[in-house]
C-alpha cells in the first residue's frame, strides 16, 4: 500500500504482483497434492483392513505418515495463506510457543485414553467381552490347517 | 524471511508504534484464533482420549462411503474429499481477495469475494447432505439377540463389528416381529412398497432377505455420533459464521466503506478467520476421515 493506514504500522510489505500469484500458485499445487497423498494412504488403509492379514504394525505407520502430512498443509496454511511467515519474529513467537502446550496436552490425553481402557479390560469382564475386536476371519480359519489349535 | 535492513535500525519497543508491525484489530483477530485453536484441540484430543479407550472403533472406510445420487455404491472418502477440496480452493480464493484489497482494486476484491461465499456455501450444502445420510441412513444391526434397523444418531451408532455367527442371525430373524421384516427387505429392496411388502407373510418375506450378504453389525460405540457431531457442527457453525462475516464484508465493499477508510485491512481480518477454518478442517478431516 502507498500511504499507511495506521502510524502504528511502520513499515509495509511490498510483495510484487507477479511473485505473489507465483507463490499461491505454488502454495495451491502443494496443498491438494498433500491432499491427494492423504486420500491415496486413505485407501492403502481401508484396502489394508479388508484384505486377508490386516498388519497393525502398518496401517499404524501409515497413519503417522498421514498425520505428518496434515502437519505440513496446516504450516503451508498458516505461513503463507494466512502470511504469518512475513510477520516479525517475536509476534510469530506469541502464538506459536502458547501451542506448543498441545504437545504435553496430546500425549498426556491419549496415554489417559489408553490407560482407562487396560483398566476397564483388567477389571470390566463385562465390557471386555463384548467390545474386544473378535480375531479376524482369516485367524479363524487357521485352526482348520493347523489342528493343534483345537481346543 | 527477507526483511530490509531498515527492519533491523527500527526500535520496536521504543514507543510510538506496533512493536509487532501490525494494526491493533489484526493482531486481536491471531489471538482469537489462537484461543479457538485451543477450543478445537481440546475437543480433538478429547475424541482421541475417548477412542483409546475403547478396544473398538467403527472404521471411517466404512461410515463414510456414500456420494450423493451414487445410491448404495461403496465409495469411501470420495465425498469428504470433494468438501476438503471445495475448503482448500475458497481458501485461495480469499487469498485473491485479501491481495486486490492490498491494491486497492475494488471489483477485484468483490469478485473474489463472491466465489469465497460461494465455497462456503457450497461447503455447508455438503456437509448437510452428509449429516441428513448419516442420520437417516437405516443399517441393519443385531442387538441383544434381536434384528434392528438403526441410523447414526447421538444415542445410536450402528458401526459395530460384523458378526459372523449365521446361527443367532438365523435365531435373530426367526423371531422378529412383521414390522421389522418389513423393514428389513424395504431397506434393501426398493422395487415394492411399504404397503406391498406388508401384506406378504412372514416365511415370503424372509425368503427375500439373504442375511450373509447383508453384512450385519453389532452396534458400535455411542460416543462416536456426539464427537463426530459435535466437532463438525462447530467446525461447520465456524463455517457458517464466516460465510456471514464475507457477505458483511461484500457488502461494506460495495458500499465503498473501505474506499472511503483508505484501506481493506478489514478484508485481511476476515480473510484470517476464514483460513483458520480451512485450517481447522484439515484437523478435522485427519481425526475423523482418515485416521
Amino acid at each position: 500500500m502507498q500511504h499507511p493506514a495506521f502510524e502504528e504500522v511502520s513499515f509495509h510489505h511490498h510483495s510484487d504482483d507477479a511473485d505473489f500469484k507465483k507463490r499461491v500458485r505454488k502454495t495451491t499445487i502443494l496443498l491438494s497434492v498433500l491432499t491427494v497423498i492423504e486420500l491415496a494412504i486413505g485407501l492403502t488403509i481401508y484396502n489394508i483392513h479388508k484384505g486377508p492379514n490386516p498388519s497393525a504394525g502398518l496401517v499404524l505407520a501409515f497413519k503417522g505418515l498421514v498425520c505428518i502430512l496434515t502437519l505440513a498443509k496446516a504450516y503451508y496454511i498458516v505461513s503463507v495463506f494466512m502470511h504469518l511467515g512475513d510477520e516479525i519474529r517475536n509476534m510469530i513467537m506469541t502464538i506459536v510457543v502458547p501451542l506448543m502446550l498441545f504437545i504435553w496436552f496430546i500425549f498426556a490425553f491419549i496415554y489417559e485414553g489408553n490407560s482407562y481402557k487396560n483398566l476397564k479390560n483388567t477389571y470390566d469382564p463385562y465390557f471386555k467381552e463384548t467390545t474386544m475386536p473378535k480375531p479376524h476371519q482369516a485367524a479363524e480359519e487357521a485352526p482348520v490347517e493347523k489342528p493343534s489349535g483345537k481346543e | 524471511m527477507s526483511t530490509p535492513a531498515t527492519v533491523h535500525q527500527t526500535k520496536w519497543w521504543s514507543g510510538g508504534k506496533s512493536p509487532f508491525n501490525l494494526e491493533y484489530g489484526k493482531l486481536m483477530m491471531w489471538y482469537f484464533l489462537m484461543s479457538d485453536a485451543f477450543t478445537f484441540g481440546a475437543f480433538l484430543i478429547s475424541y482421541g482420549s475417548i477412542r483409546f479407550s475403547q478396544n473398538f472403533w467403527p472404521d471411517p472406510n466404512v461410515v463414510f462411503n456414500a456420494f450423493p445420487g451414487a445410491g448404495h455404491a461403496n465409495l469411501p472418502l470420495a465425498f469428504v474429499s470433494v468438501m476438503t477440496f471445495i475448503l482448500i480452493i475458497s481458501s485461495v480464493t480469499m487469498v485473491l481477495a485479501v491481495h486486490a484489497g492490498h491494491k486497492g482494486d475494488k471489483q477485484g476484491v468483490i469478485k473474489w469475494m463472491l466465489w469465497t461465499i460461494l465455497g462456503g456455501l457450497a461447503f455447508l450444502g455438503c456437509q448437510a447432505w452428509e449429516w441428513h445420510h448419516l442420520l437417516t441412513g437405516e443399517h441393519l444391526v443385531l442387538a441383544e439377540g434381536k434384528l434392528e434397523l438403526i441410523g447414526q444418531n447421538m444415542r445410536e451408532n450402528p458401526w459395530g463389528q460384523l458378526v459372523h455367527d449365521t446361527q443367532a442371525l438365523t435365531a435373530a430373524l426367526n423371531t422378529s416381529s412383521h414390522e421389522t421384516l418389513v423393514h428389513i427387505v424395504h431397506s434393501h429392496n426398493h422395487e415394492h412398497t411399504i404397503a406391498e411388502l406388508a401384506a406378504k407373510t412372514d416365511t415370503e418375506l424372509k425368503g427375500m432377505i439373504n442375511l450373509a450378504e447383508m453384512h450385519v453389525r453389532e452396534k458400535g460405540p455411542v460416543a462416536f455420533g456426539g464427537y463426530f457431531f459435535g466437532i463438525t457442527g462447530f467446525h461447520g457453525f465456524h463455517v457458517f459464521s464466516g460465510v456471514v462475516i464475507n457477505v458483511i464484508m461484500l457488502i461494506m465493499t460495495q458500499k465503498n466503506v473501505f474506499q472511503n477508510k483508505g484501506h481493506y485491512l478489514m478484508i485481511e481480518k476476515a480473510g484470517l478467520y476464514w483460513h483458520f477454518v480451512d485450517l481447522v478442517w484439515v484437523f478435522v478431516f485427519l481425526c475423523f476421515y482418515l485416521i
